[in-house]
């Protein structure tokens, strides 16, 4: 039972000088992890320490992500003397002998992989690395099964300071002071979203956890949830306080199986431990935490369908005002926070204000998670501060686009966001300059594109999923999406006429002008920044009626030519056996049966086959 | 007060104005499609959907939408630049994209409240063109046809059934462009607990919901050669004036008398004669209930959505109301006996017809208690609309008409039975006979105003021949909901109970003219049936003659073998429908 | 129309069919804390929905209705969520689930291929399930192992950097 600092405290030294293990070994575990194999490599870990007796020196620890999913499953090999280590990725079952003959050192010939992250709050110096962990700072090091883990690691430490020595004025002025603005999508500013919910009439208030996570292609919120589930609880105790809340729910999407289990464990462990309860650290304020369900529905990322989410309706959102500071769950003042905003809050209090403002940009202070996808080598997560440079993110961290091929885009903020081209890989991002640009920070989503990369294809798949998603209330999203989505879809498949980009640009202009939720407001994003900077592509779909990427398959056709040798290889691997041919003769392909697979393209090694 | 400008003219208003209130209040109308206001119940329903309704405010983002926006402290407000007419216009061009456009074969059509839009906002021709929703017509029941191909998701009918009637038969389903508003599974309504109160039909906006259209079978029986008569229900002669450009409020019963003989009915009848019968049975029975002083309270029986309401909702309630049919089917029972006899007609040879200011008659008549032998006591339910549009048919100007008078013998009324069209009548009605009854004198003052006005629960204490009366009047499902669960908990008790489904009674029933949303008009309505009452010579039911000579030559007494037999009924429970039987 | 209760065309009521799986929904929804208020009940409406899902696979009308009761809701109210949120079905599913990833990093890196191969194979559409109630095909957006994209799961299995080529071995894999 933790009841007070001291108690804390004491716990946290016994904490420290328990740690006997000589060597810890770092096994991610998260869903991207366990998914590319690591349980297997965890338990031969298990079975050659056993094995070679070494239970007792050598610490398994199992985390969350590290966030280098390209690399996963991942081992990391650490000394807790010099905090350094040696981590291993893409690492085989039949490699984990090698690794522990070769504790100390790196095993030749395995694949290592660089940390590219400093923790501000341990070292002062960047030392010219890119990624600057706060959000993070604990995923990837501890295990987030163990409460023990956290509270080694500065956890709880914020609670106890706040609920032993400020006052919730105090607390909500040292967020709005920190500049923290929500990760989750609309950078609004934390401390002003408190303010608003603690200057309402004492009462029935509630702190919310966002947890919803439904931007596809961002997976930073379940990371942390995964790897660090106790610094969110720790910050919605920090928030409840400070609004004079009793209650917390974080809302969190039926998708993710493992979140979900990782924060039951850490709600009984804070609550067996006292630090959720009744009278927590003496202080007489009580907290108690529930989890909630999503079942699919992007829409109830939004919060007041959230809200009525919860509430067990259907996930439509309402028009604010009132906004839900003022009157949100069950009519009662509620904040509504993001996961990753959460996570930043205890090392905020802990730190203070003024440290945070060191990192990052004057207008977007702290640190931003990427969760970067698509065409890079290196795909996974990434936080860097804000301010740092789209080229530093894609090229260096990313590693650059994949099998040499040329960068043609990047999305950023998902369905909701907008494309940038080469020319704006200087730009360093924060959440005003990304707006300037016509695109949105998002929760965090990056996917790089290139050169094979369709922009009217994306477009339309953004549009296909914001349909998909939409609720359906209000006429400009459920017509007018939909007639956006026809147009773009005549586009592709060769149909449209020539008035049809203005046709498109205009009624995307309304749709965000006119839509009752943010859903709406930004769903055309994707087409109008397509449109503003790939416009030549779209005149060559509606003009021409040519895909220049190849990939509008109505718009492409494949034939042979005359450097075919007649391997016969293109035959045996199309699908619908549509290529006939005499060996060592030229083939055809029978165009009325063809359907456009380019498997043939890839297979031939001669090129023989054009897609024109 | 809050002080803003909309197009550059100042505007004072309350803080919790809207915009649209706000613009209102200068002369400025705003369109609008979902929301759907009737102050005279409190009731407002405030999605903000649409959209059509949206204007620009200085300093935001995006347009706002008028009828959601709260006015704030020197706003500047303008409804009518490019960017607002050209994003509503976009807004019309997808609903109507969306849209079946066959108004001139819609049941809406002339009244309805997309094409009147249309109409005003110069849209000359559909821009944005693509696939368009289809959902199959729903003809399974007697009194609503839902078209969902219409419906434009406004709510209003969701709304209607849900927070005022609290049936709960409608809600949104699926989303996306595929999203709909309707019964579970989109079943079938007469599969579903529907009571067919048409409340959600007077909401629709548009043609997605609209009733069940009998016209044709009322010109098919008119020229059957058949002994075709019809009765009209107390609340069509204050509403269908308005049909004919006469003011809201206007008593146009010898008008409505004319007109139907010109429709070339045999006879003219009203339903009030048979009103008057009801009040002799029921208050016959419930001063037999109040002198034992068991099965109280006694709850009146003549809405048959209220009814069927109870059957579903509350059947361990099912002995409290009383057992006397509805002036309907009181009537359809008595034609069908007493009067074909009278006329020396096979009942099978006598046609009846209704008009009511209901849809849920349209589906009583179709009970089957009420076909004894398979013979329906009434044969086809219009509602006063669709009289409306025969006489419109028909070429008949009813505003031009000179006034005739009901035939007899089941044509004469009185006072106490016109008033059954308005929430509080039919008490009153009972606490004009029960109290000459009960203190074997005549009553003096006849107005109970206490049970009168808009409010959806009314409560009284009536003194009746030295008896503490006390009685509540519900208008609204809602409403009767909430009393139901306090009297079944015993947190209230009673003697009577009138309950009307309708939100204001008949008056505002699924059948009327449509008001879209101008509440004044239905207290010009029940302001009119007031004054129809004080201008009638006899205003108590049992005083009506022709009523007296009913059990004289027919019935007997009130409550007697016959009369149990022709004037009661039965209730069952009727839980959900829905449910799924075994092969 | 059908009521979903009758998978294979004969109708019959889950809830009376299955008492066992009836009365594990019905101690679970026991538990919650029902009162009469329908407000703050509809707050146990999606977990218990997920339970009766989970329980019986999908959600007909009958246990539709049984949960309605319940929490003293209206049936068109349970209806109206459960065809919104598209984790609930009131429809059989397949034995074997096949979801393809069809999120943002999928889809750039081939995920509509994988897809156009599973309907081509099982000759299914997007989110039906086959006859024999075998497979059910359906398309879900990331499910957060972006690294391995373009993913399909198979029940709870992840296969990860999925081609169309690998399509045929993960149908035949399900026996
Ligand atoms: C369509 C839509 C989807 C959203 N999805 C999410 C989400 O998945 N996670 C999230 O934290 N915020 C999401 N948001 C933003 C939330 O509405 C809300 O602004 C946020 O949770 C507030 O937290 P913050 O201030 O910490 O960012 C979404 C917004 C919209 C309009
Ligand atoms: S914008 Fe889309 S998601 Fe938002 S309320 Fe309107 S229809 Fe629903
Ligand atoms: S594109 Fe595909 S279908 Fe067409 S010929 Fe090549 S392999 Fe066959
Ligand atoms: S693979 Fe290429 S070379 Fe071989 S048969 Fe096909 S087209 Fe000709
Ligand atoms: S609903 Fe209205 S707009 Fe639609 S077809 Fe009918 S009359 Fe015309
Ligand atoms: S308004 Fe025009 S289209 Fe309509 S009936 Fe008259 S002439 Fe014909
Ligand atoms: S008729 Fe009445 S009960 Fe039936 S759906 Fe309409 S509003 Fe609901
Ligand atoms: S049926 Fe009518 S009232 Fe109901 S949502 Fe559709 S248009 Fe609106
Ligand atoms: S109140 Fe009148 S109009 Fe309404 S359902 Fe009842 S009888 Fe019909
Ligand atoms: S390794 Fe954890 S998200 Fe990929
Ligand atoms: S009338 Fe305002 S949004 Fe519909
Ligand atoms: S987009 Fe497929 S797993 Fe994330």
């Amino acid at each position: 039972m933790i009841d007070s600092v001291e108690t804390l405290n004491k716990r946290v030294e016994a904490l420290r000088r328990e740690s006997l293990a000589a060597t810890r070994i770092l096994v991610s575990m998260g869903t991207c992890g366990i998914a590319a194999g690591a349980a297997p490599v965890l338990a031969e870990l298990r079975r050659l320490l056993a094995e070679r007796g070494l239970e007792n020196t050598v610490e398994i620890v199992e985390t969350g992500c590290i966030g280098q999913c390209y690399a996963e499953p991942s081992v990391e090999i650490l000394n807790p003397e010099s905090n350094s280590g040696i981590t291993y990725g893409k690492v085989k079952v039949s490699e984990v002998s090698m690794i522990i003959d070769h504790l100390a050192d790196v095993v030749p010939g395995l694949e290592t992989v660089n940390k590219t992250w400093y923790y501000p709050e341990d070292e002062a110096n960047a030392d010219n690395r890119l990624q600057a962990r706060i959000v993070l700072r604990n995923s990837g090091r501890i295990d987030p099964e163990k409460l023990e883990d956290y509270l080694k690691n500065r956890g709880y430490q914020a609670l106890a300071k706040v609920l032993t020595g400020m006052s919730p004025a105090e607390v909500v002025k040292e967020i709005t002071e920190s500049g923290l603005r929500g990760r989750g999508g609309g950078g609004f500013p934390t401390g002003m979203k408190w303010s608003f919910a603690a200057a309402q009439p004492a009462g029935r208030k509630y702190i919310v956890c966002n947890a919803d996570e439904g931007d596809p292609g961002a997976f930073m919120d379940r990371a942390v949830l995964e790897g660090d589930p106790h610094s969110v609880l720790e910050a919605m105790i920090i928030g409840g306080y400070a609004i004079g809340a009793d209650t917390g729910i974080v809302y969190i999407r039926a998708e993710y199986p493992l979140a979900v289990k990782r924060l039951k464990i850490a709600i009984r462990q804070a609550e067996e431990n006292g630090l959720l309860g009744k009278n927590i650290f003496g202080s007489g304020f009580n907290f108690k935490i529930e989890l909630k369900y999503g079942a699919g529905a992007f829409v109830c990322g939004e919060e007041t369908a959230l809200i009525h989410s919860i509430e067990g309706k259907r996930g439509e959102p309402t028009f604010k005002p009132p906004f839900p500071a003022v009157s949100g769950l069950w009519g009662c003042p509620t904040v509504v926070n993001n996961v990753e905003t959460y996570a930043n809050v205890p090392a905020v209090i802990r730190r203070g204000a003024a440290w945070f403002r060191t990192i990052g940009t004057e207008k977007s202070p702290g640190t931003k998670v990427f969760a970067l996808a698509g065409k890079v080598e290196n795909v996974g997560l990434v936080e860097v501060p804000m301010g740092t440079a789209l080229r530093d993110i894609i090229f260096n961290l990313g590693g650059g686009i994949r099998d040499g091929k040329q960068f043609k885009a990047v999305q950023t903020g998902g369905p909701s966001g907008g494309c940038l081209k080469a020319d704006r890989l200087d730009t360093r991002i924060d959440y005003d300059t990304l707006t300037a640009l016509g695109s949105m920070m998002g929760s965090g989503g990056m996917i790089v594109m290139d050169e094979d990369d369709c922009m009217v294809n994306i477009a339309k798949f953004f549009l296909e999923f914001t349909l998909d998603e939409s609720c359906g209330k209000c006429t400009p999203c459920r017509i007018g999406n939909t007639r956006l989505h026809e147009m773009l879809d005549r586009i592709c498949t060769g149909r449209a006429t020539g008035d049809t980009i203005n046709k498109l640009r205009n009624l995307a202009y309304a749709v965000k002008d006119t839509s009752l939720c943010g859903l709406g407001q930004t769903s055309p994003n994707p087409v109008l920044s397509t449109l503003a900077n790939f416009e030549e592509e779209y005149e060559a779909h509606i003009r021409d009626k040519k895909c220049p990427a190849g990939v509008c398959t109505k718009l492409i056709t494949y034939l042979i030519n005359d450097n075919c040798v007649g391997c016969t290889l293109c035959a045996r691997n199309c699908p619908v056996s549509c290529i006939s041919g005499e060996r060592k003769q030229k083939h055809v392909i029978d165009q009325d049966r063809c359907i456009k697979c380019g498997v043939c393209y890839q297979a031939c090694k001669f090129h023989a086959i054009d897609r024109i | 007060m809050i002080n803003l400008t909309i197009n550059n003219m100042p505007v004072k208003v309350r803080k919790d104005s809207t915009i649209l209130a706000a613009a209102r209040k200068i002369g400025i109308k705003i369109p609008t499609l979902c929301h759907f206001e009737l102050d005279c119940f409190s009731f407002e329903h405030r999605i903000g959907s649409c959209r059509i309704c949206v204007v620009e405010v200085e300093g935001r983002r995006n347009l706002a939408p008028a009828c959601c926006t709260p006015v704030a402290e020197g706003m500047v407000v303008k409804t009518n630049t490019l960017r607002a007419i050209n994003a509503r216009r976009t807004i019309l061009d997808l609903i109507l994209s969306d849209h079946p456009k066959d108004c001139l074969t819609c049941e809406k059509n002339g009244d309805c409240e997309l094409q009147h839009l249309a109409g005003e906002m110069d849209l000359h021709h559909v821009l944005y063109e693509g696939k368009m929703s289809e959902y199959q017509l729903d003809l399974s029941c007697d009194a609503i046809v839902r078209d969902l191909d219409k419906c434009i998701m406004c709510r209003r009918c969701q709304s209607a059934c849900n927070d005022v009637q609290t049936v709960g038969v409608l809600s949104g389903i699926g989303r996306g462009f595929r999203a709909v508003v309707g019964p579970a599974d989109l079943m079938p309504l007469n599969e579903s607990t529907c009571v067919f109160c048409g409340q959600c039909v007077i909401a629709c906006p548009v043609g997605a919901l609209t009733e069940q259209n009998c016209r044709y079978k009322v010109w098919r029986a008119l020229n059957s050669g058949k002994h075709i008569i019809v009765q009209t229900a107390p609340a069509v002669r204050v509403a269908i004036g308005e049909a004919f450009g006469m003011r809201p409020g206007t008593v146009a019963t010898g008008q409505l008398v004319a007109g139907l003989k010109l429709l070339g009915f045999d006879k003219v009848f009203d339903t009030d004669f048979a009103a008057d019968l009801t009040i002799m049975e029921e208050t016959t029975e419930f001063i037999e209930r109040l002198t034992k002083n068991e099965n109280l309270p006694i709850l009146t029986s003549c809405c048959p959505g209220w009814v069927k309401f109870l059957e579903h909702q509350f059947p361990e309630l099912l002995y409290m109301p009383s057992t006397a049919k509805s002036p309907q089917q009181m009537f359809g029972a008595i034609a069908k006996s007493y009067y074909a006899e009278k006329m020396g007609l096979k009942p099978e040879d006598v046609i009846v017809v209704s008009v009511m200011p209901c849809l849920s008659k349209k589906y009583e008549a179709s009970r089957e208690e009420f076909s004894p032998n398979g013979i329906r006591d009434v044969d086809i339910v219009i509602s006063t609309r669709e009289l409306a549009n025969m006489f419109q048919e028909a070429g008949i100007q009813l505003n031009k008409l000179e006034p005739r008078e009901y035939d007899h013998p089941l044509g004469e009324s009185t006072g106490a039975a016109v008033i059954f069209g308005v929430t509080g009548g039919v008490i009153e009605a009972a606490l004009r006979t029960a109290a000459d009854w009960l203190s074997e004198k005549e009553l003096k003052d006849v107005n109970f105003t206490a049970v009168r006005g808009s409010a959806g629960l009314k409560e009284a204490t009536v003194k009746v021949a030295g008896i503490d009366v006390k009685v509540a009047v519900c208008s609204g499902l809602g409403n009767a909901r909430r009393v139901l669960e306090k009297i079944r908990n015993g947190e209230a008790r009673y003697h009577a109970i009138e309950i009307m489904a309708c939100p204001g009674g008949c008056l505002n029933g699924g059948g009327q003219p449509y008001i879209h949303g101008d509440s004044s008009v239905l207290e010009k309505r029940a302001a009119a049936i007031y004054k129809a009452d004080v201008d009638l010579p006899i205003r108590k039911s049992h005083e009506n003659p022709y009523i007296k000579k009913l059990y004289a030559e027919f019935l007997g007494e009130p409550g007697s073998h016959l009369a149990h037999r022709l004037l009661h009924t039965s209730y069952k429970a009727r839980g959900h429908l829905c449910e799924v039987k075994n092969d | 129309m059908s009521c979903g209760d009758c998978p294979d065309g004969r109708k019959f009521d889950l809830i009376k069919e299955f008492p066992e799986k009836t009365k594990q929904l019905n101690d679970f929804i026991d538990a919650l804390d029902i009162g009469p208020d329908r407000n703050r009940n509809r707050g146990f409406l999606i977990e218990s929905l997920h339970e009766a899902q989970h329980i019986f696979g999908y959600l007909p009308r009958s246990v539709q209705q049984f949960v309605a009761d319940k929490l003293h809701l209206y049936l068109s109210e349970v209806y109206g969520v459960i065809s919104f949120y598209s984790y609930f079905t009131d429809r059989p599913v397949g034995k074997y689930k096949i979801s393809v990833c069809t999120g943002t990093a999928c889809f750039v890196r081939g995920a509509n291929a994988v897809l156009e191969e599973f309907k081509r194979l099982l000759v299914l559409e997007n989110g039906e399930t086959t006859p024999d109630r075998k497979f059910s095909l359906a398309s879900l957006r990331c499910v957060g192992a972006c690294s391995l994209a373009p993913v399909v799961m198979v029940n709870d299995q992840v296969y990860g950097k999925v081609t169309a080529k690998m399509v045929a071995d993960i149908i035949n894999e399900c026996k």
